[in-house]
């Protein structure tokens, strides 16, 4: 069972670019090895808290403690070392293109420790083997195709045995078998290595199939609307936003405008 | 001082990761019984405690041969990662090469198995069948030469459609987007002013100054009036402005055509029944064929100020410099400085948009098409100017 550790801490977390205010009054924690999964209709923020959660942007306000550190507050070696405790995977992947897959992942590997070329080679190995792309290490990211520019990216976040995984919409744009094939990767990966998973989609079957806690972000109201279960938020009849995105409708549930 | 406890100990600090990282760095001890030699693994076993151990303890190993079993116990290792598992196969192959008939791994926790299994498989993949084999001398020459000549048929055809693009422009000059052709003459053309101005002033002082100097030998200091005239007027006016068109402008091109190959847009057009090179190219190469005479004109023109200047300086009055010019320059070395400059117009939108339209894809695949629009400009501008020069000659202008 769930240690109940927590990973990451939100406190009071305003979220948004200079002086636009995205979401306000954020306040969550996610606990080690669990799934978390952040979602909400488009436009509602969640790439934005993501950004804020792995430092890309700072607070408007608030704080964000990852590993039990203030990202904005810390000291570059101090933000240094949380960094390489983390692993992000884009939206498109991020490979660098110039780079074989291979070289992709040896990357951080090279920068950040001192083992000799030989084990870092394996330990690549070893990763493309968990993502099924060890047949791939020597291609470049234009030669794959979306599901395996993904599959590399998570190979390449995982590649400093980070502790904490961000994966931004990871199923967008894969057909549904190579999407439940990576759902059944993370969720692997989280019982087997104890990875925590901070997961931005909105995939109802991903989010149906991995997802040990969600929170709900909505945009009128600039911030959580619900957290839970999947379970939980399913049965939540009493807030049409949760409701309409688990059924798929598009007006609110006590009329009959939009219902078949 | 010297202590071999206080030396350990100080190595195993030394492998801490950093004071605000709360870890127990990996250490070891060895035991030995006459059937086996057993190294015991303590604390975190991760990529920094691996790359420590990495060479001091195969070493350790091979010099405490004494049984023929070697037995890795991890009982006490409170953490493994992939590193450290890729540490233990390496402890077991230097176990098997230093003489050890077999090594085992005792007390695997079983969240670490999955791991271990992980590692089985991938140190089986073969990466030699893998790697892409490199090719000999004579196919990699063979290649780029097919590959130049595929290029230069494509450029040929591209060329032949634009042609034809401009001549259907000509004809039905409503088809023409004129919007588009303003805005790209703007930003080609006005907003280069201050660039050709700086490098056109600068021409002309200089070279001013530096045929200043004999000719003062002579007390013929006036006529370098008729040396800059006819040098700016006949060759550096166009070539400057070329240059630095090719610089800015036929670069611009490429990156803006490159960035939408890549972004299907060019695709997105065609599908939508219109035609990009008309769309996209016959406005720049129109805006650059208008603007690069306009520009050669000023450059002309501020060139030839540049050596007013000197001659100025000198104590000549401005209006002898001017006579000189105006009783020596004549319209046909003008005019075919105009010519040529219409032509370097045209080559440098065309090979600027052709090379924006022949991007690859990834992410330097731009910033090659750049970089190949501004050389192949800058050549073909030099080839041309000979060109002109062999013609005017015959031609006697």
């Amino acid at each position: 069972m769930k240690q109940h550790q927590i990973a990451i801490k939100i406190e009071d977390l305003v979220a948004g670019y200079g002086k636009t205010v995205i979401l306000e009054n954020l306040n969550f924690e996610v606990f080690k090895g669990e799934i978390f999964v952040i979602i909400g209709g488009s436009g509602c923020g969640k790439s934005t808290l993501l950004k804020h959660m792995i430092g890309l942007l700072p607070p408007v306000s608030g704080k964000v403690i990852i590993l039990g550190k203030d990202l904005a507050s810390a000291t570059s070696t101090a933000k240094n070392s949380i960094l390489q405790n983390i692993g992000v995977a884009f939206q498109s992947g991020a490979l660098f293109g110039s780079m074989t897959v291979m070289e992709n992942i040896k990357l951080p590997l090279m920068e950040f420790t001192r083992l000799p070329d030989s084990a870092i080679e394996n330990i690549v190995q070893m990763k493309l083997q968990l993502v099924g792309l060890e047949k791939s290490a020597y291609l470049m990211p234009g030669e794959l195709s979306g599901g395996m520019k993904k599959r590399a990216a998570l190979a390449r976040a995982m590649a400093l045995d980070p502790s904490i995984i961000f994966l931004d919409e990871p199923s967008a744009g894969l057909d549904p078998v190579t999407s439940a094939e990576l759902d059944y990767l993370i969720k692997d990966l989280a019982s087997s290595l104890g990875i925590t998973f901070v997961i931005v989609t909105h995939e109802l079957a991903s989010i149906d199939a991995i997802s040990d806690r969600i929170i709900m972000l909505e945009k009128t109201t600039k911030g959580i609307i619900a957290t839970g279960t999947p379970d939980q938020l399913k049965q939540d009849k009493q807030n049409p936003h949760v409701y309409n995105f688990f059924n798929r409708n598009h007006s609110n549930p006590n009329t009959d405008k939009g219902k078949k | 001082m010297g202590c071999p406890c206080c030396k350990k100990r100080k190595e195993k600090n030394h492998l801490t990761l950093s004071a605000d990282t709360i870890v127990t760095p990996v250490s070891f001890s060895i035991s030995k019984d006459p059937e086996a030699c057993t190294v015991h693994l303590l604390g975190r076993l991760d990529a920094n405690g691996a790359a420590h151990l990495w060479q001091t303890l195969p070493t350790q190993i091979s010099k405490q041969r004494t049984a023929d079993t070697l037995i890795l116990d991890l009982e006490h290792l409170d953490y493994l990662d992939t590193a450290g598992t890729v540490f233990l196969f390496h402890l077991k192959t230097a176990g098997e090469s230093s003489g050890f008939k077999q090594v085992l791994m005792d007390h695997l926790k079983p969240e670490y198995t999955a791991m271990i299994e992980l590692a089985k498989t991938a140190r089986q993949t073969d990466r030699k069948t893998l790697q892409p084999s490199d090719l000999s001398f004579v196919e990699t020459r063979g290649e780029k030469l097919s590959v130049f000549m595929a290029e230069t048929k494509e450029f040929i055809t591209y060329i032949g459609e634009i042609t034809w693009a401009l001549m259907t422009s000509v004809r039905h000059p409503g088809s023409i987007r004129w919007a588009d052709t303003f805005l790209v003459a703007e930003r080609a053309g006005v907003n280069a002013l201050g660039i050709v101005a700086l490098i056109s002033f600068i021409v002309g002082l200089v070279m001013a100054f530096q045929a200043a100097i004999p000719m003062q030998m002579f007390g013929a200091e006036l006529y370098v009036a008729n040396l800059i005239g006819i040098a700016m007027v006949r060759e550096l006016g166009p070539l400057m402005t070329a240059i630095v068109l090719a610089g800015r402008s036929a670069s611009a091109f490429a990156a803006e055509i490159g960035t939408m190959r890549i972004n299907e847009e060019i695709d997105a057009l065609t599908v939508m029944g219109l035609d990009p090179v008309r769309f996209l190219i016959v406005p720049r190469i129109i805006a650059s064929t208008i603007i690069t005479p306009l520009l050669t004109i000023f450059s002309n023109l501020v060139g030839i100020l540049g050596g007013a200047l000197v001659i100025t300086s000198m104590g000549y009055p401005i209006i002898s410099y001017y006579n000189q010019i105006v009783s020596f320059v004549e319209w046909n070395d003008f005019m075919g400085g105009l010519l040529k400059s219409f032509v370097f117009g045209i080559l440098i939108a065309a090979t600027g948009c052709i090379r924006g339209y022949q991007t690859q894809s990834g992410p330097s695949a731009v910033g090659i098409s750049t970089t190949r629009a501004v050389v192949t400009s800058i050549v073909l501008i030099a080839v041309f100017d000979g060109i002109f020069s062999i013609m005017y000659y015959f031609l006697g202008i």
